[in-house]
């Protein structure tokens, strides 16, 4: 064991847990969130929806399989602050190049481990998100919890500027290029444009801060909006973008924060969860086949629309596609008329399972439907 | 998708008896999918020969068969109740195989019964191993998914030539056996002569499949239920600890797998979803096994169950989610997403649970029982039991499941010496996978191994060692502390050290490291098993403790009642406990009480979430049940604790939990060791005038050699406290003694030996009885079949006693309520009895429910175990008989004419274990019990009920054919009769030279056969009996033992013999009792077609025929009969 150095979490509420410090040392200060994957911690790290969140595992069991190359979603770690209970002294795998506990380090993340993680979860979701600070600085818990109540809130927060990429630059199909997406990157999964050019798409990934002539001038049969982070009532950029990729009727396609601004983009409120869905087990039902499939989530606000009628938008009626089974929140969004859908999950499921690997599918199909010249035969 | 509407009647079929590799997890499975199915108002129809089953209770089915599963009796079940459908998928290989053969057979189509659950197509993709090989190989490429390159073999030319393919060491697997029985690994051609040919012999199809060696690459298993609308879900990855080569069943396994990355775990779940839906298991749950190279993430597919597992049960409890359950609602047509999680009851069945704790599965072993066989852990299962344990981390885990082994030197221990083994020989010793490999491993960590050390030797994955490194590390910190400190104590119980393993460590007491950490207040929470990991509210409590920080016992405002179960199984306590266990529970739930479970065996319907109203999955030691009732007793009143229906394990727990001041309900510990301590239950006989054989103590050779001199041999010699004949035996004379003590491990001034006179030629009698204090309710008395001297868990039995006279019977109740009397019994009691010579001797009594508890209701029609919970809570029989818990006016020693003669029979696992040689093990039956489970016959005569027990048993009586005899001198004049009636039936009589010779002077013309020593002399080319067991031209062997037990060592003789035949599977007989039992089945056979009638018919005769007892009457004869023992016990001796 390397020497235990006490560390402790505190909330905005007062409840404070005592642990050892794991990962980096100092202080951190942010919205804290549960994430009860088993597996891909690695994924769920270098998730940049997660910039602005302490994220608290609820396996007990972190780092099992260290840390390597190939998992990363994103160019760094971004979780604010990282909770487990035991995190692995070595790691076993063969793909492995370091610790856990050494990527941390060298990312700069302040953890903290020991802690009942379960007794965290329960008062999470009893009282629903909140901010937390994790220190190895300082165990004056009367300090940071007031520090903690200084802090800004998750409502009304937005990081797209420090997630999204500076440059716009191209994924290239895999095989014989079929498609062009313009993917607008509000924090973007690797894997997201992976699972596109598999399928013969050429992916040019855009900043967040494009306009829709930026859009248009990669002469896209599809436009894509990425996950990220923060509260979608702030992202105005990228709706205007979307309200202009609808009005073209340009195929549209969205994930997670993708899907809230399509919402916003029909005319749709969103609001936050008590606790948000941040998991790779929960069902989601797509209302066309009344199939269910179990999805990756990571969201802590939701587009507020109707789950039995269809709704009425800019761009003609629209519906809600698919609801999380477990509190009918709602999953996915498309419009009746018009090419152009979303869904608040992860089809692109790193970590996660992929099930709804088929809503990449579908968005070709609807390119291969409104394109004039396709460039392949479909 | 609701519910079907075209299945208005099921027929499920059980698993039969426990064996090795299917137990009482299909009991767990069957249960369920009857309560699902009468919930939905669907008739069921079961069919199981086990009558220690909750599932065969009345209550459980409208139509209970307790009749054998073979294709002929379940067709008559067919052609009797004529079922819409057939659900096959919840009884294991047994039932998979039964609707197989019905399918087979046309009979499924003659009387138009749909199997449910799973397609015939299914079941033979799913077991077809070239068919399975073609599935796995047509799956998307980039999954990765490959099987072990192999071939297909019908014969031992063809594995010879496969085998120049693929390379020594090969994996032999047999088709359509369960439990891996029959498949092995073979390093050269000597092997695999033994096991394919076994193996070729064992399918019922001649098949094996031969492959490559996967020996050593990490292993683990998905659960996964699918439903008709095509949604799947992955219930549990399962990570093996011990690597491909050992038996998933005698592997310690985790839950969820610990050592996986998402990327690789997401290819395994692909893969699963593929397969089933490949396979084409529509509705239910299937379960398949992976290996994958740590090398380099190669993933081969071992194979898939298409129905429910062993695997189902565990991954239930460590889950939450009841598989079987799920699956019986969506085999009747429901989706997953219209079945609510019983757990958060919002949230619907159709995800997937995550788990924020760790479970461990250890197996558990009856080496020890079978002194001969090789304990090497193979791909052919050799475990008897499991127990479970689930901790916030997987230290934590593991320890508690070692400890709820409840087997002394099961947990790590850092007292012992081990300082003369040296590194190397270590390492050696844990490359060949064993019993108690984990300990071997610590010691060769302490030894200075390091992970990457253990694993090149093991397999096991470094990640695993590196826990197994941090355990002893806190070990070797508690060794040089200079005081146990708060913050040392508590790093220690997180990582699940018990408080004897502390005290071992500190050299003080656990009673004293329990008072320190109690004044320390460092004391377990109890969390939650509730699928989602905290994400919803859970609605049920299903507990285990942990040493964290917040607890989640809700308060509570009615009275509760602990139940302790009976833990693992082993020989000797298997699910006829578990069976008392649950009913308790469901009589004191009705009576008001908030009931609440302790248990840790995953197998069982007592730690099923839906039995109790409070589940606490907990190690079964004093530590841990001591802080569960602290628990309960902080959350609301605790009327007490129910010690005595788990067998010897809450039994032991008595006297500890009564010194902490817990209050023990029903017959109290003080009357437990009045029974238990020989001399204070030898003056309970005294006083009443009962006669015991001579017996005594001793803790010496000396001693026991002055007391077997004065008793004359000869004497039956065991430990003390013990349950299921644990290392007893008979010894003739004074070597064999001398050589006993020897090798008798636990000796102790507290744990004498004890010295019984053994009776030659009794009977042996069984009771088990209520006592309320002031009325005795005689539950049944069963006569033994084989002699005494044959352990009782081991000896065929039937009830009502069928020799036995009204004189001898008005003994029994006499004696068997002056002992529960003069012991103090409330509750249940079990006596066995030894008559020899017209004096009944009383051989032990136990103040506890017993092995046949549940055969005894279910052949009487009373459920024993309902009336002792409400007993020892304070009912007395009279309320109970108000209550119609029990009947009125009678009981089960005096049963109606239209009641059932019910046959109980043993089931033996001598097919599983082989000597060293290779060789079975010998099978004679002695006063260790050795079997692990038994089936019942029922039928108005004993002569079918017989019959039926056998052919439910294993290998059913033949009608006709060749019988071969030979039998011990002191058996030939017994034999006589019964083999001139076989004889006369037309069977051809085949014996030795002295036997033959016996039977031609007394008129029955017999064929010699060579034995195997004597030459072939005579130049005739006679075959010996062995040859023609093994051509199976032999249809019966009926061979008695000669000579006599010495130190363990089997009796020799015959034993080429009674292996062979149990490698035939040919029934074999060894004692003359069972030969005229068996004679008396045969004949019944022959006469007339065998019928088959529910339980709930019996009951309703047996209702009929007691209403019809007068009762005034009958007390009067009570009384009468009382004075008349008096003088008869005063008589005697």
């Amino acid at each position: 064991m390397t020497g235990s150095i006490p560390a402790v979490i505190v909330l905005e509420d007062g409840r404070v847990f005592h642990g050892e410090s794991y990962g980096a040392q100092g202080t951190t200060i942010a919205e804290i969130v549960f994430n009860t994957g088993m597996t891909g911690y690695q994924e769920t790290l270098t998730d940049p929806s997660y910039r602005g969140q302490i994220v608290v595992m609820t396996a007990p069991h972190i780092g099992n399989t260290g840390a390597n190359a190939e998992d990363f979603e994103s160019r760094r770690v971004w979780v604010e602050g990282y909770v487990v209970r035991d995190p692995a002294r070595r790691s076993s795998n063969w793909r492995a190049d370091r610790t856990l506990d050494e990527l941390l380090r060298d990312e700069g993340v302040v953890g903290i481990s020991g802690v009942d993680t379960r007794a965290l979860t329960r008062h999470l979701r009893e009282r629903g998100s909140m901010r937390a600070a994790i220190s190895s600085e300082t165990l004056d818990t009367d300090a940071l919890v007031k520090q903690v109540n200084e802090a800004p809130q998750m409502t009304g927060s937005n990081f797209l500027a420090d997630v999204t990429t500076s440059e716009a630059y191209v994924v290239p199909a895999v095989g014989e290029k079929r498609y062009t997406v313009a993917a607008l990157d509000l924090g973007i999964k690797g894997m997201t444009p992976r699972r596109m050019a598999e399928r013969g798409i050429e992916v040019h990934v855009l900043p967040a801060t494009s306009t829709i002539d930026d859009v248009l001038a990669v002469d896209p049969d599809g436009v894509f909006v990425s996950n990220g982070p923060g509260d979608p009532a702030t992202a105005d950029g990228p709706v205007e973008v979307v309200r202009g990729v609808l009005e073209r009727k340009i195929p549209f396609f969205g994930i997670c924060l993708g899907n809230q601004i399509l919402g916003r983009a029909l005319g749709r409120g969103t609001y936050k969860l008590a606790y948000g869905h941040r998991g790779i087990n929960q069902p989601v039902q797509d209302r066309t086949t009344g199939k269910v499939e179990v999805t990756a989530h990571n969201h802590g606000f939701a587009v507020d629309a109707p789950l039995d009628t269809d709704f009425e938008t800019p761009f003609g009626p629209a519906h809600v596609t698919h609801v999380g089974l477990n509190d009918d929140v709602v999953e996915g969004l498309a419009l009746r008329e018009q090419p152009g859908f979303s869904v608040q999950y992860h089809p692109e499921a790193a970590a996660g399972p992929h099930d709804a690997a088929y809503l990449f599918d579908r968005f070709v199909e609807t390119m291969s439907r409104s394109t004039t010249t396709p460039e392949g035969t479909v | 998708m609701p519910k079907r509407n075209d299945i208005e009647s099921v027929l499920v079929i059980g698993s039969g008896p426990i064996v090795i590799g299917q137990a009482c997890e299909f009991d767990y499975s069957g249960t369920q999918a009857c309560r699902v199915l009468r919930e939905e108002g669907i008739r069921v129809i079961l069919v199981n020969s086990n009558p220690a089953t909750i599932m065969t209770d009345p209550e459980f089915a409208d139509a209970t068969y307790v009749e054998p599963i073979t294709p002929e009796f379940v067709e008559k079940v067919i052609a009797t109740e004529r079922p819409d459908a057939l659900l096959p998928t919840l009884g294991g290989q047994t039932a998979l195989n039964a609707a197989i053969a019905l399918h087979d057979n046309g009979v499924l189509d003659k009387y138009g019964v749909e199997l449910i659950g799973a397609s015939v197509e299914a079941i033979e993709k799913g077991e077809n191993r070239e068919i399975f090989k073609e599935i796995v190989e047509g799956l998307p490429a980039e999954w990765g998914a490959e099987v072990a390159q192999s071939a297909i073999c019908h014969s031992m030319e063809e594995c010879l030539d496969a085998v120049g393919e693929l390379g020594y060491p090969v994996v032999v697997r047999p088709s359509f056996t369960m439990g891996g029985s029959g498949s092995g690994l073979a390093y050269d051609e000597a092997d695999l002569h033994r096991i394919a040919g076994n193996g070729l012999a064992l399918s019922p199809t001649t098949e094996v499949l031969l492959e490559e060696s996967i020996l050593g690459w990490k292993e683990y298993e998905l659960e996964v239920m699918r439903d008709k609308a095509d949604n799947v879900v992955i219930v549990c990855s399962i990570e093996n600890v011990d690597p491909v080569g050992v038996h998933t069943g005698d592997s310690i396994t985790v839950a969820p797998a610990m050592t996986l990355t998402d990327v690789e775990y997401q290819r395994l779940r692909d893969i699963s979803i593929g397969v089933i839906r490949e396979v084409g298991v529509d509705t239910g749950g299937c379960n398949i096994q992976f290996a994958v190279d740590p090398e380099n993430g190669r993933i081969v597919v071992i194979e898939m169950n298409p129905r429910v597992s062993r695997s189902s049960a565990l991954a239930s409890k460590a889950t939450g989610f009841p598989i079987a359950k799920i699956a019986a609602k969506v085999a009747i047509g429901y989706t997953l997403d219209e079945i609510p999680n019983d757990i958060t009851a919002e949230t619907p069945a159709s995800f997937e649970p995550t788990l924020d704790y760790v479970v461990v599965k250890v197996p558990r072993f009856a080496f020890e029982k079978f002194p001969a066989a090789d304990a090497t852990l193979t791909t052919h299962m050799k475990s008897v039991g499991e127990a479970m344990a689930i901790g916030r981390n997987f230290t934590e885990a593991l320890q508690k499941a070692l400890r709820s082994l409840e087997r002394s030197g099961a947990e790590f221990d850092w007292t012992k010496e081990w300082v003369d083994l040296d590194k190397e020989t270590l390492l050696a010793e844990i490359a060949v996978p064993h019993d108690a490999r984990l300990k071997k491993v610590m010691d060769a960590i302490r030894a200075g191994a390091t992970p990457d050390d253990v694993f090149e030797a093991t397999g096991i994955d470094p990640w695993f060692v590196d826990q197994l490194m941090l355990i002893n590390e806190v070990a070797q910190e508690l060794i040089e502390a200079e005081e146990l400190s708060p913050g040392l104590l508590r790093r220690a119980k997180r990582h699940g050290f018990s408080d004897s393993q502390l005290g071992r460590i500190r050299a003080m007491s656990a009673d004293v490291v329990r008072g320190v950490r109690h004044a320390l207040g460092v004391r377990p929470v109890y969390k939650t098993v509730d699928t989602c990991a905290a994400e919803f509210a859970a609605q049920t409590p299903y507990h285990y403790s942990s040493y964290d920080e917040e607890t989640e016992v809700e308060p509570r405002e009615r009275p509760a009642v602990l139940i302790l179960g009976s833990g693992p199984n082993r020989i000797g306590q298997g699910i006829e406990f578990d069976y008392s266990c649950v009913h308790a529970a469901l009589a004191l739930s009705e009576a008001g009480y908030e009931t609440v479970m302790v248990n840790c065996n995953p197998e069982t319907v007592s730690t099923d979430y839906d039995t109790s109203d409070r589940l606490y999955f907990e190690p079964l030691t004093l530590e841990d049940v001591l802080e569960v009732v602290h628990a309960e007793q902080q959350a609301g009143p605790v009327a007490g604790v129910i010690v005595q229906l788990g067998g010897q394990t809450p039994l032991g727990l008595a006297a500890g939990l009564e010194a902490a001041e817990v209050p023990i309900v029903g017959t109290p510990p003080s009357a437990i060791d009045l029974a238990e301590e020989r001399g204070a239950f030898g003056r309970v006989l005294e006083e009443a005038g009962l006669p015991a054989p001579k017996h005594g103590t001793a803790t010496t050779f000396e001693g026991a050699k002055r007391v077997a001199d004065e008793i004359g041999y000869p004497v039956l010699v065991r430990p003390s406290y013990v349950l299921g004949g644990r290392g007893m035996e008979i010894v003739y004379d004074e070597d064999a003694l001398k050589s006993y003590i020897r090798t008798a491990t636990e000796i102790s001034p507290e744990r004498p030996v004890l010295v019984d006179r053994f009776l030659d030629d009794a009977v042996e009698i069984d009771v088990d009885a209520l006592y309320d204090g002031t009325e005795l309710f005689l539950g049944g008395i069963m006569e033994h079949i084989e002699e005494a001297g044959v352990h009782s868990g081991d000896s065929a039995c039937v009830l009502p006693p069928i020799t036995l006279g009204q004189l001898e019977i008005d003994k029994i109740r006499a004696s068997t309520e002056a002992i529960a009397d003069g012991v103090g019994v409330r509750g249940l009691i079990n006596i066995q009895f030894a008559l020899s010579s017209d004096t009944l001797f009383v051989l032990e009594a136990n103040p506890r429910a017993s092995r046949t508890v549940p055969f005894v209701s279910k052949a009487t029609a009373t459920p024993l175990a309902k009336a002792a919970a409400r007993l020892m809570l304070g009912e007395s029989i009279a309320e109970l008989r108000a209550a119609g818990v029990l009947p009125e006016g009678t009981d089960g020693g005096a049963l109606p004419i239209e009641a059932p003669i019910a046959v109980k029979e043993a089931v033996m696992p001598f097919n599983r274990f082989r000597t060293y040689e290779g060789t079975y093990v010998d099978t004679v039956l002695g006063p260790e019990m050795r079997s692990t489970g038994e089936v019942m016959g029922i039928d108005a005569y004993y002569g079918a009920a017989y019959a039926k027990s056998q052919a439910g048993a294993q290998n059913g009586l033949p009608t006709s054919g060749k019988v071969f005899v030979s039998v011990a001198n002191r058996d030939k004049r017994h034999m006589i009769f019964p083999v001139k009636r076989l004889a006369d039936l037309g069977f051809e009589i085949l014996a030795t030279t002295g036997t033959a010779e016996v039977l031609r002077r007394n008129g029955v013309q017999a064929t010699v056969l060579r034995k195997l020593h004597e030459g072939d002399t005579d130049g005739s080319a006679r075959s010996t009996v062995v040859d023609k067991i093994h051509a199976r031209d032999v249809q019966l062997i009926i061979n008695t033992p000669h000579g006599i037990t010495s130190g363990g060592s089997p009796r020799v003789d015959g034993y080429e013999i009674r292996t062979a035949a149990v490698a035939e599977g040919i029934p074999c007989i060894t004692t003359v009792q069972g030969l005229a039992a068996a004679v008396q089945g045969i004949e019944t056979q022959i006469a007339e077609s065998i019928g088959v009638r529910s339980l709930q018919s019996w009951a309703t005769s047996i209702g009929e025929g007691r209403s019809s007892l007068s009762s005034g009457g009958r007390v009067a004869a009570r009384d009468e009969r009382r004075i008349e023992t008096t003088s008869v016990v005063g008589s005697v001796e």
